[in-house]
């Protein structure tokens, strides 16, 4: 179908070879909307890390720990609308409560700013709410595999006198590698693939300085009835994670020798 | 403990603590929002107490601008059916899988592994042509079939169990002239029952959170689920946030609920989904 020119509806599709490909690739209002998806990527990544940072905090002997273990994935089980909304009126400009939280701490030049209409940053705004909710889930990933590294390791390497950030480099990261990487592979393919977000909380704007690649392709497919091209999109989007896959084994492979 | 032991722990308290704050605080926003009347809202600051905690008006407004009741009812139907097939489907085809050796068994479980890293989205395209071609799109059944699909987790979830089910018990079933059909459903299925547990709670979560299906399928107003509810309270009412904030908690407080009581199956879904 991605070779097509077809309305949806009409019967005859007209095939036109690669020039749905050529279109996506040369109209920067398509291709150039990866960049916002970027600004995903960048968080997700410090997500991962404050993920893990947490798991091996929650993996020491500490009162409480399931108390918070439960507190910190919470956001994961909410309906992601009403995560969006909520967090809609957080970042609401004049009645949004983080800018009062920023007023009465007196950040008084802070506490105008417009977190999602700004076009600046309005992505980042959005997927820091993407970290709050999925933090959690990364977390008690590495937590399970946190606790399927055996304990004696930690113990042998007590007795040979190493401290707690060798323990961890050594021990805790090789251990847990395949794990980091099926989370990273989450976060990439999370972050190329944002959706309701945005959609529900912005609609794309200020501007379309918000609209991801996927807001892109429903668009095209469905208000554009354009699905010849919604398929090259969909397509382009496949062989993208295909290739941020490869890339990411091959990085992550050779460190491992 | 020595004093530095000490430290270590306090400082772990405090940024668990500064953590459990930036969680908790839009929840908490909405909470108190929730419960405040509307000269109340634009006199006092976000973040302040409501007069009282036993204000209903927001929520029996939401209740009936949402049509809360039909969305509910709504999710509940697609929820039922879906879990019932695909239940039904997948400790079956695990079965199946695990216990017969045949040709194509390898390249079924690699399908389904590829299915998972395409990004579900970039067949939408192709999936809403066919729903929208078996006449299914504005039915509730349309979404039913696209969640009846099982996904790689429970299929794992279900394998690591039937693999841990000894083989002899099917043997001496056998013996004793049990048919395949009734083996599966008097021996197999009853003892997958924890994993099916799993499943069931994870499967409703994630449906009861979809909002791309049923925002694509299912546009009338007839057909609204909980997440699109949402979605046409505020298109109606923005601005409106008490009104809102009250919507919010309706939807999220059935999850959470069911979160804090049966949070054992959730997170041993969730680790031996990925860790496999």
């Amino acid at each position: 179908m991605s070779f097509m020119k077809w309305n949806g509806v009409s019967a005859n599709k007209e095939w036109i070879g690669f020039a749905n490909y050529v279109e996506v690739f040369s109209n920067p209002d398509i291709f150039g909307v990866f960049k916002h998806n970027f600004a995903y990527f960048v968080v997700g990544i410090i997500q991962n890390m404050l993920a893990l940072f947490f798991a091996v905090i929650l993996n020491t002997k500490l009162r409480g720990r399931n108390g918070f273990r439960l507190l910190l994935f919470l956001p994961y089980i909410l309906n992601g609308v009403a995560v969006a909304y909520l967090f809609g009126y957080v970042y609401d400009t004049t009645n949004g409560s983080l800018n009062a939280l920023l007023g009465s701490l007196g950040f008084e030049q802070l506490s105008q700013t417009s977190w999602l209409g700004n076009k600046d940053f309005v992505n980042y705004t959005l997927a820091s709410v993407g970290l709050w909710r999925f933090m959690g889930f990364n977390m008690v990933i590495y937590l399970g595999a946190l606790q399927s590294i055996p304990s004696d390791l930690y113990e042998a390497a007590s007795i040979d006198g190493a401290n707690a950030w060798q323990k961890f480099s050594k021990i805790t990261l090789p251990n847990i590698y395949k794990i980091i990487e099926l989370n990273l592979f989450l976060t990439v393919t999370g972050a190329l693939e944002v959706f309701d977000l945005p959609f529900v909380l912005t609609k794309g704007g200020p501007a379309g300085a918000s609209e991801t690649f996927v807001m892109k392709i429903i668009e095209t497919a469905f208000q554009f009835n354009n699905y010849g091209l919604a398929s090259a999109m969909s397509v382009v989007l496949l062989l993208f994670v295909v290739i941020v896959l490869s890339i990411q084994r091959y990085l992550l492979s050779r460190g491992d020798d | 403990m020595g004093v530095i032991g000490k430290l270590q722990q306090g400082l772990k308290y405090i940024i668990l603590c500064l953590a459990a704050l930036v969680i908790l605080f839009p929840p908490y926003i909405i909470v108190v929002n929730a419960f405040k009347t509307k000269e109340k809202f634009f006199e006092a600051s976000t973040m302040s107490l409501p007069d009282s905690f036993f204000y209903f008006d927001n929520f029996v407004q939401a209740f009936k601008q949402a049509s809360i009741p039909l969305a509910f009812g709504n999710t509940a139907t697609i929820i039922i059916v879906t879990l019932f097939f695909n239940i039904l489907l997948g400790s079956a085809f695990c079965y199946a899988i695990s216990r017969f050796q045949f040709r194509l068994q390898g390249i079924l479980v690699g399908l389904f592994m590829f299915a998972t890293i395409i990004p579900q989205i970039t067949t939408q395209v192709v999936n809403y042509k066919t729903i929208a071609s078996l006449g299914l799109t504005n039915n509730l059944m349309g979404p039913v079939l696209l969640y009846i699909g099982a996904d790689i987790i429970q299929i794992y979830i279900y394998l690591q169990f039937i693999k841990n089910i000894p083989y002899e018990l099917d043997e001496s079933a056998m013996i004793e002239g049990a048919s395949l059909v009734r083996i599966f459903r008097s021996i197999i299925f009853p003892l997958l029952a924890p994993a099916t547990y799993t499943i069931i709670i994870l499967k409703t979560i994630s449906i009861y959170n979809d909002f791309f299906v049923p925002y694509l399928y299912l546009p009338r107003a007839q057909h609204v689920v909980v997440s699109t509810s949402l979605m046409r309270l505020f298109g109606n009412n923005s601005g409106d946030w008490q009104l809102i904030s009250a919507a919010i908690l309706i939807i999220m407080i059935p999850t959470a609920v069911m979160y804090l009581f049966l949070q054992r199956y959730i997170f041993s879904g969730v680790t031996s989904g990925a860790v496999k």
